[in-house]
């Protein structure tokens, strides 16, 4: 509707989706948390969604303003693939599932094979997202996003980290041309450390930088590649620390 | 709010926080603003700007447009009938730019529409063809000044150069301090968009238009001139004016929005979306400024000097004298025996910039109020006893050389100020809404440091440098019916409010209608420069009076009464012994007419060396900031702000708060996230998702303070409170972030990368 | 440049309790612009075009949304509740009536998005707290008040409602 607005798409016909009650639901299995893709994100900041998916319901709280999070979704941020996309390191950090449908069948695409770019996914024409499978996961999750403004802002970083007892997983939002996964500092973190243990500060400070060193940022007129690279690495540590629970 | 409302005043009258007679209509959403016009067989009007911030038009090609369905015409620079520039000080801006000349910035209108829909409008702006000759935009003002390059306008790139030379010139300090402050592009950001609707004359000789503007009569004279057209001609009456903080002092779409409705016949509306609305209006002045201050071993200034570079952009617009106000309080509220002060105020591709609240006073605060940090570091005393130690005081003298003599409470602004209670040092809960970052959730508590910070200022009220700057009001009486009339245009500042309060309490009634606020009744002058209280308030004062007076001469005549004897008492006339009736009852069968204009006592120009009476009157203010940084991140949240200002009179208790709470937000706004991002002539952020306004969740604490002495130079007594609040909270935010950081932060807004990298 | 018209719609709304008519709508167009220049309910207002502001903030099957992101025509099986809807007749509703006393209105112009988008939160939680007003409120931009008088305006109704 945006780029409507502001003129950038003509649309010659719309489809809704809004009566398809299937994407708004969401469903709990012993394997996955399922969400409609029509789920808006205010009923993932509290309630059961959140209970099972902490992280998500901090993500979803950040995202636009009440209004926008009464109206907004994971299926929209997906469609997008905005690397700002509030929702979206949540989806690649808890190694979620795109489940695609068309008339031709279904498919369940890895988060990472999904986005392919700045606003660039693997959707095909006639293809829709009915949901994300999220697979349940026991451990800590949480997710911290900076903006320049105490509320209702476009993230110039966001970060989720998971920690179990035998893994950590990060990814970064709004520091590259996707959402990044932070694969050497994991790997290297999994083998540095007891992470059922609380971790050296002088590991975790490694861990940050490696972190850090992960991310792809640009300058624009939000902020700076230098500030946001930056800002993972006190991200990343940030949330190291609260992950020591 | 700490200011008691004595219970004896009558409800509505002066002093007590009537309501607004527009309220009603504003909280159920059936006010009409000037985006909700609407006329039979209306079209809709759109405007093609240039992409580019500097390019000589080759060509226009307009078949395309006119070919579409539903585009009723299209118009150019060859359309315009009358003058072909437009501007407030000088009409140096085009209409329309023309073949074979330049556009100046991004978003210089080239053709305009009228078609059935938006969506035509927006098809038809996209057929038209325009070849641009690409030219190199010159967007460093240090370039203009250095006179290197050539001209960008046929009136040259200098805008004004403006020297002050005030005092012994040999005088150096024991204590020298120095900076050079930079303060970005801020946006005035009103919520209602820009938006017109004209209707032409059935016989096409004129037009009617209503605007949503600050100042009916400048809007008339400009839009009469391009249209080729009497003032007689074109009439306007103000639509609802979605806030304006000095957005709405220049033309924007009045002229293109009058010429299609004359060219098509029919009525016309052009509405701005927010993208537009950033390349339609002007901005406040992103500015350089270098400042020494030379001060004795006490602390107390000798001597200031500056360098100070405004640039204006593309355009005139207001800029010369947004420059005389920066200079010419550019000491601060404080005494300053000599000066040296070079400015420029310059053309450059940029965009126009012109008013907006704080008029240039609010970069000079900024770096003034930097510096007198500095100063008291130097020194080795605290932020409040330097600026006790230098405070103004009436008597003094600024460096243009005018004396002040006004009521001039700065000592008591500062006092009253720091009396205020501060908010709790360690806030009692993790709240992530009270933490820097919210619900982004990027800090706890322990990352966090608090600072305090100090601003203090002056500001000029009025026009200034010799402007003809009346009022005009009108009073009747019919009947018992008491109705005013006047073209102060009420752009949510509450003038209307204040007319009826004014009515009320001369003329003893409680009823009092508003006429149609329109162009039938002499200029109001503009709704800027915090005014319209001093200069309306005065006219409506003093038209009421004179009804006044006129009432009771009929009355004494019809009644047989000792004129004389004869007073408002309340709600009645009465002689003082037996006759005792209600003014509504007594002026039954009366009528009464009067019309007013008030006027300040004439001001001077500056002379070559900056010296000269140049302003009318000021108000003081002092806000001290308290925030929380979060220094690894940059982050800041504004926990509280603390202001005293000198007002003469509190007036309407209720909206003098509301000013200064809105004042405090948009300076808020300047010191950590306001900016329009501009790159080589280009806007990068035109759009609310990018240039980022306070939200309720960044909006602090305000604990205020009203210094009332009554001010006599004012017919009221009071001074204007729009503009003091937004100036000097900018650079006590900023000192509080230095604080907090040790980082110098010469530049505003402060970004989160100035703090933490 | 193609010159054929842009797709049109006909379909029906339901606002603030009554069926209204669409006709020949342009199938780009947003609720907010069907409401104000369709259905003569201007009281939304918009200011941004893209969900940054509240201005044109409407209850829509029980959520508080932006209309001006909200494409018209997929609202058809949508109960619409506008500032128009609010209200008692004539008589003012209590929020709309605190936003005067404390002195919440200047320009006005971001007022109907407050006031729907301050129904819809005391709908659901009748004891804000301050920061739960402010989160709450955090999508309505004033530029006017600096929000002091309108955070005044919602205690005040809650005090209000807690009394009655």
């Amino acid at each position: 509707m945006v780029e409507i607005n502001l003129h950038d798409r003509r649309p010659s016909s719309v489809v809704s989706l809004s009566r398809i009650d299937e994407l708004k639901r969401y469903d709990v299995t012993d394997e996955f948390v399922t969400i409609g893709s029509a789920v808006p994100y205010a009923d993932m900041e509290r309630g059961t969604l959140a209970d099972l998916l902490p992280a998500l319901a901090q993500a979803a709280r950040t995202v636009g303003s009440p209004q926008i999070r009464a109206a907004g979704t994971l299926g929209g941020n997906l469609g997008t693939c905005s690397p700002a996309g509030d929702g979206l390191p949540v989806i690649a950090a808890l190694d979620a599932v795109i489940d695609i449908v068309s008339s031709s069948g279904e498919r369940h695409v890895p988060f990472g094979e999904f986005m392919t770019g700045v606003k660039r996914n693997s959707l095909a024409p006639g293809e829709i997202i009915r949901s994300i499978s999220f697979p349940r996961r026991n451990g800590w999750q949480g997710y911290a996003k900076v903006g320049s403004r105490n509320a209702m802002v476009i993230a110039t970083a966001s970060l989720c980290l998971t920690r179990s007892s035998t893994a950590v997983t990060v990814a970064l939002g709004a520091v590259g041309p996707t959402i990044i996964r932070a694969l050497d500092a994991e790997a290297w973190i999994a083998a540095q450390c007891d992470l059922s243990r609380p971790i050296a500060p002088d590991v975790a400070r490694e861990f940050a930088e490696r972190v850090a060193q992960s991310a792809r940022p640009i300058d624009d007129h939000r902020s700076t590649a230098a500030y946001r690279r930056h800002a993972v690495r006190v991200l990343a540590l940030r949330l190291l620390e609260r992950s020591d629970v | 709010m700490t200011t008691a409302v004595s219970t004896r005043l009558r409800e509505g009258t002066l002093g007590t926080s009537a309501v607004r007679p527009d309220a009603n209509a504003k909280v159920s959403g059936s006010f009409a603003f000037s985006s909700d016009m609407w006329a039979d067989g209306m079209l809709w009007g759109a405007t093609l700007r240039s992409p580019h911030p500097r390019a000589r038009i080759v060509s226009i090609d307009v078949a395309a447009a006119l070919a579409i369905d539903g585009v009723s015409c299209v118009i150019t620079a060859e359309d315009v009938p009358g003058q072909l520039t437009y501007g407030l000080i000088a009409q140096d801006q085009p209409v329309f730019a023309r073949v074979g000349d330049e556009v100046r910035y991004v978003g210089e209108p080239v053709a305009a529409v009228a078609a059935d829909h938006p969506e035509t409008c927006r098809r038809a702006l996209a057929a038209i063809r325009v070849d641009y000759e690409l030219l190199t935009p010159i967007t460093d003002p240090e370039i203009c000044i250095a006179g290197t390059e050539e001209t960008l306008h046929p009136d040259g790139n200098i805008f004004r150069e403006q020297r002050v030379v005030h005092g012994d010139q040999s005088v150096t300090g024991d204590i020298v301090v120095e900076g050079t402050y930079v303060i970005g592009m801020q946006d005035q950001a009103f919520l209602g968009l820009e938006a017109a609707l004209a209707l032409p004359d059935h016989d096409g000789s004129g037009v009617e238009l209503y605007i949503a503007t600050q100042w009916l009569h400048e809007d008339r004279k400009q839009i009469a001139a391009c249209l080729g057209l009497a003032e007689e001609k074109v009439r306007l009456v103000l639509g609802g004016v979605g806030g304006a903080f000095g957005a709405r002092e220049d033309i924007s779409l009045q002229v293109h929005t009058c010429l299609l409705a004359l060219r098509t016949g029919r009525p016309v509306r052009i509405a701005y979306d927010r993208e537009e609305s950033f390349y339609g209006h002007v901005h406040r002045h992103p500015a350089t400024i270098w400042m020494r201050h030379h001060a004795d071993l006490d602390g107390r200034i000798r001597r200031v000097e500056a360098r100070v570079v405004f640039d204006g952009g593309a355009y005139c617009s207001t800029s010369p004298a947004v420059l005389v106000n920066g200079i010419s309080q550019i000491q601060g509220p404080y005494k300053c025996p000599s000066a040296t002060v070079e400015s420029w105020a310059v053309r450059t591709n940029n965009p126009p910039c012109g008013a907006m609240r704080g008029f240039g006073v609010v970069q000079a605060c900024f770096a003034h109020e930097s510096q007198m940090d500095k100063l008291a570091a130097a020194v080795g005393v605290d932020p409040v006893e330097i600026r006790l130690r230098n405070a103004m005081e009436t008597g003094d003298v600024l460096v243009t050389g005018q004396i002040v003599d006004d009521v001039a409470p700065v000592e008591r602004c500062i006092r009253e100020t720091a009396a205020l209670p501060m908010p709790p040092m360690t806030p009692d809960s993790d709240d992530y809404r009270d933490i820097p970052g919210g619900s982004g959730l990027t800090a706890d508590r322990r990352h966090i440091r608090r600072g305090v910070g100090w601003g203090v200022s002056i500001k000029n009220l009025m026009y200034s440098e010799g402007f003809d700057d009346f009022s005009t009001a009108r009073c009747r009486v019919d009947d018992g019916v008491v109705t005013i009339k006047f073209a102060t245009a009420e752009v949510g500042q509450g003038f209307v409010m204040l007319a009826q309060q004014i009515a009320r309490t001369v003329l003893g009634v409680d009823e009092v209608l508003l006429d149609t606020i329109d162009t039938q009744i002499g200029s109001a002058g503009s709704t800027s420069a915090s005014r319209q209280t001093w200069m309306s308030g005065g006219a409506v004062d003093a038209a009421c009076r004179a009804a006044r007076e006129r009432l009771l001469d009929l009355v004494a005549e019809r009644d047989g009464l000792e004129r004389d004897s004869l007073s408002i008492d309340d709600l009645e006339i009465t002689d003082g012994l037996s006759y005792r009736r209600t003014v509504v009852d007594a002026a039954r069968g009366l009528h009464v007419d009067e019309t007013a204009e008030y006027r300040h006592p004439p001001t001077e120009d500056l002379d070559e060396n900056g010296q000269g009476n140049c302003h009318v009157a000021f108000a003081f203010v002092a806000h001290r900031a308290v925030v929380d940084v979060d220094l690894d991140l940059g982050l800041v949240k504004v926990v509280q702000v603390a202001t005293a200002q000198d007002v003469g009179r509190v007036l309407n208790p209720l909206s003098c708060v509301g000013q200064v709470e809105g004042g405090i937000a948009q300076g808020l706004g300047l010191a950590v996230m306001e900016e329009i991002v501009v790159d080589e002539g280009l806007v990068r952020n035109p759009s609310f998702t990018d240039y980022l306004l306070p939200t309720f969740l960044d909006a602090p604490e305000v604990v205020t303070s009203f210094v009332e002495e009554f001010e006599p130079k004012s017919p009221l007594g009071a001074k204007g409170v729009g503009e003091p609040p937004c100036i000097s909270v900018t650079p006590a935010i900023v000192n509080a972030i230095r604080q907090a950081t040790g980082r110098e932060l010469p530049r505003v807004p402060v970004r989160p990368s100035d703090i933490c990298l | 440049m193609t010159n054929h018209s842009p797709p049109t719609l006909d379909y029906h709304l339901s606002v603030n309790g009554r069926q209204l008519d669409v006709q020949d709508a342009w199938i780009g167009e947003s609720l907010l612009y069907v409401l104000r220049e369709r259905l003569g309910l201007p009281g939304s207002k918009g200011a941004c075009e893209q969900g940054e502001c509240g201005s044109c903030t409407v209850v829509l099957d029980g959520r508080a949304v932006c209309s001006c992101l909200v494409l018209a025509a997929s609202a058809v099986d949508s109960e619409i509740t506008t500032i128009e809807g609010l209200g008692s007749g004539q008589a003012l509703g209590d929020v709309q009536q605190a936003f005067i006393d404390a002195g919440g209105v200047q320009c006005g112009f971001c007022t109907p998005g407050f006031v729907v988008a301050v129904h819809h939160l005391l709908s659901a939680h009748e004891t804000p707290n301050d920061n739960e007003i402010k989160e709450a409120l955090s999508g309505n931009i004033c530029r006017c008040t600096g929000y002091g008088r309108i955070l005044e305006a919602v205690r005040e109704v809650v005090v209000r409602r807690r009394k009655s």
